[in-house]
């Protein structure tokens, strides 16, 4: 060995000791391995020499290149662990908050809806929609009200001034209009329902002038009472996540509908426990198509037949969750939203249940 | 309607318990509202005498009395003023409960003095409000008898809610009708005695509007004597909250509950004969027995003598000629009056009357002569005297129908094979006839107290049909109603809990989505927001006119006629109003950092069906406070950010959108702006609310916030089959660049002339620094914008990237006269 080779040996091993950090381990190891690097130029020399002395440099060159390079390596390892040391070693308070970031909620009155729409889709309904401002044909006489009908005194009907298609304008006292509409919009069957506003003049603790409901209509050539209270007791059973909730249907009247029925579920006066059997209490009303509405839209009450009912949205989301009071749902109160409200990364889907 | 137990069983036999008959009354359809049983809480009081009330020897303000009970001698301590020696009183002995207070009375002493028991107030056993003193009773009140029984309280008292179409069910004697059909007992049954007549009536019926009042029946009594009803009587009316009179009337009043038949009573001595004619009114005001004036119009019915208007017919008589104590002679007036116009009237004049109640929803027509004699006997029995004969005008209208069952529509309608026989049994016991019958069907003849079956068919068809199609659906229901009217009889009596649940069958083994593809993005919008950190709220549709005009409209047209409250009179012209009504609550109350939408009906004079579809959202105050970054106030550029989230998460790219200022005017006029898209659509609007608005609503500051018409948002192209995504394996290189040009001149522009200037290398355009100041000069601003370079084939060569670098400031110079910064 050359002196000039041991020097670079022992050189490049004083080099690496003293590299405090990979940087400079890499600094090292680009003075003897770069392109400029002393190994590097070394090595290209070899071919300059004489032929006979060739193979003994190459094996001699190769040897210390194996060795410099194993110390770096070792040396790499090193440094490196000694890196990761100082760096875990910092430590940062883990109780401290998080970045905010502000979650929104959906109302209570859409949840419901949505609900609603969900299990009466898997019973085949589609929803429709219907406005608001409506006529009082749609509103009352296609639904067998007339004018002077006790029924249309106590529904406190909103006026609107003017008239439209030469009929009085209203605010829909029911979302009946829907079933109206979908029926003279295209011929039968029909399975619908529509969610939507509706008003009345009412406004106390248990009325809102503005409250929501669901109508649903189902309309072929054989479905029977039978199915209102199938059909009903289906919705009902899964809405409230009740296998066994007590549905029992009472006779009524309403002017659209023969025969009439109120539908009473089972629950806990003292409790609001749903599904108990101690006390019954009302919740929806329906009953047969009433000839006369089937008639009034050019549907063949003879040929066709089917039921409709109707649901205050309010009432049924009052139930479900135990909210007492009726006025807060349109109040925005802040407190009373966060307290209700449903995330919107769990919205009903049937395959993974309906809880919110 | 109210009914007592002990009234009901005068016409129905039964032992039933008063729970069945509840429980059935709501189950057929006359539902129970409430159902008290006064007796039952007054059970172990009894009647008993004070033998002696003597002084307290410890307390100045109490009694010690020794009391007779009926049953031993005890001595009770008492508080009130009035208890003394001799009187008869109520006594609730040790271990009754006191209905007011609900405490189990014990024996005790009282400052030295054995009290075993209490005499009663009206107030402590809840039969008025009297605390006064302690209930007297009258001397012959036997001691030691029930005190609810010997008073008549044991009745229990059933208040049923009579739905519209029952009529007939506002009488006692109808309500027992349909418990008897339902198997509750047994209709007992009932006729009226002819009462011969004893003279010639001197007044006489005449009517000169048969449409409103087709018949009348009178009767002239006479050699009577008025006065206080006896005891039965007087207190079946107080058992169902009538106030009794004097007896004429209190058997008018009997009748109107007994039988859903209501009659009136003229003083003979009053009326200006000799006849009394329904006729329309005149205009003429006279004082009604209810103590008020009324003036009935030209659409009124009314019954006038010579003198003028007396009563408005079938509503309420009037206070001159009503019977009083000195009544002598009356002329009873038994009519039929059309039930829509006594309706209108009724709605017209204000009064809600017993008689109204039945005759607008339709009496029993042939129950009138009987009616008459029953009326008549019972008024003899009270009162003495003799009747003359029975006077009429006009004739009963034709009232017999007919109504055909075939028995498969139980099932086939109502779900329920009810055997034939058992069908018409319930048919009959509710008072219908058959009068055909064979194996498939039977006719029935309908009973005249029953006007809700088998009635006239008026149809109100839609608009626009054509004649033959309107009476084909006549012809329809006039063949099918009837049927489905004894369906609902049969249903009802039989029980509809009978009926077996039938689920409907699947239209489709897998259900299609039940939501059109226009309403699944506003579930979509809603779950967006809501994701954002937006609280939905639900706002009234309607608001204060002056309100509404601080967000752009308040129509005449949209203006409700009857609003509930004068702050709720106008259709909002966008969830926006709401959302600030609501944020300015919130602000109130102490939460002015708020971040609220509504999606719902924003109300438009022009707009389809006159309502939009629009999500709104507003956000006020300040981002919430953290130690790891500050709180910044909200700004227009958040609203934006909603706006544009919400559009791309329905299908509707930032890059596709046109932005134009200002917003409208609820917004600040410098810091908003319109989102469009193509020349034509308009999709919504953003910025901060105008401090005008803020002002006048008491809103946080700042409060910005966002409108989207969810109707003008276009259906995104269904997904079908998607190209493969292009991944290219050179790495993307980006360059920032520097540009001072005009103040004016809007940032929208460069980025979009650098997105352009090269499209199929440049991937993505950021602006990433806005400046203005000396350094830039007057007048001048500085944007910073970082471009990214995609390559596609190969890796760029320096040459090339200089170029495409080179485009890119070519471009914005030429579309908006920037320059690079040097």
């Amino acid at each position: 060995m050359d002196d000039n080779l041991a020097a670079l040996r022992e050189q490049a091993a004083a080099a690496i000791d003293a590299a405090s950090n990979v940087d400079a381990l890499k600094d090292v190891y680009t003075s003897l391995f770069g392109q400029r690097g002393r190994l590097t130029h070394l090595l290209r020399a070899i071919g300059q020499r004489p032929a006979a002395e060739r193979r003994e440099r190459g094996a001699e060159l190769n040897r210390i290149k194996e060795e410099i390079a194993q110390a770096i390596t070792q040396r790499h390892t090193v440094l490196e662990a000694a890196a990761w040391d100082a760096e875990i070693a910092e430590r940062i308070d883990v109780t401290l908050p998080p970045r905010p970031s502000p979650s929104g909620l959906i109302h209570p009155i859409s949840r419901t809806i949505a609900e609603i729409e969900a299990i009466f889709g898997a019973l085949g309904f589609s929803v429709a929609e219907g406005p608001e401002i409506e006529d009082d044909w749609r509103n009352f006489g296609a639904l067998n009200i007339p004018e002077h009908h006790p029924a249309r005194q106590d529904m406190d009907t909103f006026y609107l001034p003017g008239r439209r298609d030469g009929r009085r304008r209203v605010l829909r006292t029911h979302t009946s209009p829907g079933q109206i509409r979908t029926m003279t919009s295209r011929p039968p069957p029909y399975r619908v329902i529509v969610p939507g506003r509706t008003y009345r003049a009412d406004h106390d603790a248990t009325h809102s002038p503005m409250f929501h409901q669901v109508e649903g209509l189902a309309v072929d050539r054989a479905i029977t009472l039978g199915h209102l209270k199938g059909c009903l007791i289906d919705f009902l059973r899964a809405f409230f996540d009740k296998p066994l909730l007590p549905v029992r249907f009472r006779a009524s009247y309403f002017p659209f509908t023969e025969p009439s029925m109120e539908v009473d579920i089972g629950w806990n006066r003292q409790t609001g426990e749903i599904g108990a059997e101690s006390d019954w209490l009302e919740i929806l009303g329906s009953g047969m198509v009433h000839p006369r509405v089937l008639a009034n839209c050019g549907v063949d009450p003879r040929e066709w037949q089917g039921f409709a009912f109707g649901m205050g949205i309010e009432r049924v989301t009052m139930l479900k969750h135990g909210i007492t009071d009726l006025r807060p749902f349109f109040e925005s109160d802040l407190r009373w939203l966060r307290h209700y409200g449903f995330s919107p990364l769990r919205p009903p889907i049937l395959h993974e249940g309906l809880g919110g | 309607m109210k009914v007592s137990l002990a009234w009901l069983r005068t016409h129905l036999e039964t032992w039933e318990p008063l729970a069945r008959i509840v429980e059935t009354l709501s189950a057929i359809g006359l539902e129970v509202e409430s159902a008290t049983d006064r007796g039952a809480e007054l059970a172990s009081f009894r009647i008993a005498e004070v033998l002696e009330a003597a002084p307290h020897p410890n307390a100045e303000r109490l009694r010690a009395c020794r009391v007779e009970t009926g049953t031993g001698i005890v001595s009770v301590v008492c508080g009130a003023p009035n208890a003394r020696t001799g009187m008869k009183a109520v006594f609730a002995p040790p271990g009754s409960v006191i209905p007011a207070t609900g405490l189990v009375l014990k024996s005790s002493h009282i400052r030295g003095v054995e009290s075993a028991g209490m005499l009663l107030s009206e107030r402590e056993m809840r039969l008025g409000d009297d605390h006064a003193g302690i209930v007297e009773l009258p001397a012959d009140a036997p001691v030691g008898e029930s005190y609810a029984r010997w008073a008549g309280l044991d009745d229990p008292v059933i208040e049923v809610a009579v739905t519209p179409n029952r009529g007939d069910a506002l009488s006692v004697r109808g309500i027992a009708r349909d418990l008897a059909a339902a198997g509750l007992g047994r209709l007992k049954p009932w006729a009226a005695p002819p009462v011969p007549p004893a003279f010639a009536s001197p007044l006489a019926w005449a009517t000169t509007w048969p449409e409103a009042c087709p018949f009348v029946l009178g009767r002239t009594l006479r050699g009577l004597r008025n006065g206080p009803s006896p005891r039965r009587l007087a207190e079946r009316l107080e058992a169902i909250g009538l106030r009794p009179i004097n007896a004429l009337v209190d058997i008018t009043n009997f009748f109107t509950f007994d039988l859903g038949r209501p009659l009136h009573v003229f003083d003979a001595s009053k009326i200006s004969g000799p006849v009394l004619t329904m006729r329309r009114g005149r205009g003429e005001t006279f004082r009604a027995l209810n103590g008020r004036d009324v003036t009935p119009g030209a659409e009124d019915c009314v019954i006038a003598d010579a003198s003028g208007v007396v009563s408005l017919a079938g509503i309420v008589g009037g206070e001159p000629t009503g019977c009083d104590d000195r009544t002598a002679a009356i002329f009873l007036e038994c009519a039929l009056f059309d039930p829509v116009r006594i309706a209108d009237t009724g709605r017209r004049l204000g009064i809600l009357s017993d008689a109204r109640a039945r005759f607008e929803r339709g009496i029993d027509v042939a129950l009138m002569p009987d009616a008459v004699e029953a009326a008549t006997g019972m008024i003899l029995e009270l009162c003495g005297g003799e009747a003359s004969e029975v006077v009429s005008a006009g004739a009963p209208p034709a009232w017999r129908r007919t109504a055909t069952l075939r028995f498969s529509r139980l099932a086939g309608l109502g779900g329920l094979a009810v055997p034939p026989a058992e069908a018409i049994g319930i048919l009959e016991r509710l008072g219908f006839t058959p009068e055909r019958h064979d194996a498939a069907s039977v006719t029935v003849a309908v009973p005249p107290w029953r006007n809700d079956i088998a009635g006239r068919v008026s149809l109100d068809v839609a608009p626009g049909f054509l004649p033959a199609k309107a009476a084909r659906m006549r012809d329809a229901v006039v063949a099918i109603e009837p049927e489905a009217d004894l369906v609902e009889e049969v249903l009802r009596i039989r029980g509809l809990d009978c009926v077996p649940p039938v689920s409907l069958p699947p239209l489709l083994a897998v259900p299609a989505p039940s939501l059109a593809s226009a309403a699944a993005p506003i579930e979509h919008a809603r779950r967006l927001l809501a994701a954002r950190g937006l609280i939905e709220c639900v706002g009234f549709s309607f608001l204060a006119a002056g309100q509404a005009a601080l967000f752009g409209g308040a129509p005449e047209s949209l203006r409700l006629e009857n609003p509930i409250a004068a702050d709720l009179d106008q259709m909002r012209p966008t969830p926006l109003a709401s959302l600030a009504l609501a944020a300015g609550r919130n602000a109130a109350r102490g939460f002015p950092d708020l971040a609220l939408f509504e999606i719902g009906p924003a109300f438009l004079e022009g707009a389809p069906d006159e309502q939009r579809i629009m999500a709104a959202g507003l956000r006020s105050g300040a981002t919430p406070r953290s130690w790891i970054e500050p709180a910044r106030p909200c700004d227009a550029f958040d609203a934006k950010a909603d706006a544009f989230a919400l559009l791309a998460a329905l299908g509707v790219p930032a890059e596709s959108l046109r932005i134009t200022a200002p917003g409208p005017a609820c917004f600040h006029p410098g810091r908003s702006g319109l989102i469009g898209q193509g020349p034509t659509l308009r999709l919504g609007r953003f910025g901060e609310i105008h401090p005008r608005v803020v002002a006048a609503l008491g809103l946080p500051r700042p409060a910005v916030a966002f409108e989207v018409f969810l109707d003008a948002v276009p259906e995104p192209r269904r997904p079908g089959r998607r190209n493969p995504p292009e991944l290219s394996p050179f790495q993307p290189l980006s360059r920032d660049f520097a540009f001072v040009l005009d103040e004016s001149v809007p940032a929208g522009r460069v980025l979009c002339a650098a997105r352009g200037a090269e499209r199929n290398l440049i991937a993505g355009v950021t602006l990433f620094d806005v400046f203005a100041g000396p350094a830039v000069g007057a007048g001048k601003k500085s944007l910073g914008i970082e471009v990214i370079f995609q390559p596609r084939e190969r890796t760029l060569t320096d040459a090339e990237i200089e170029a495409a670098c080179r485009k890119v400031v070519a471009a914005v110079a030429k579309a908006t006269g920037a320059r690079l910064r040097g």
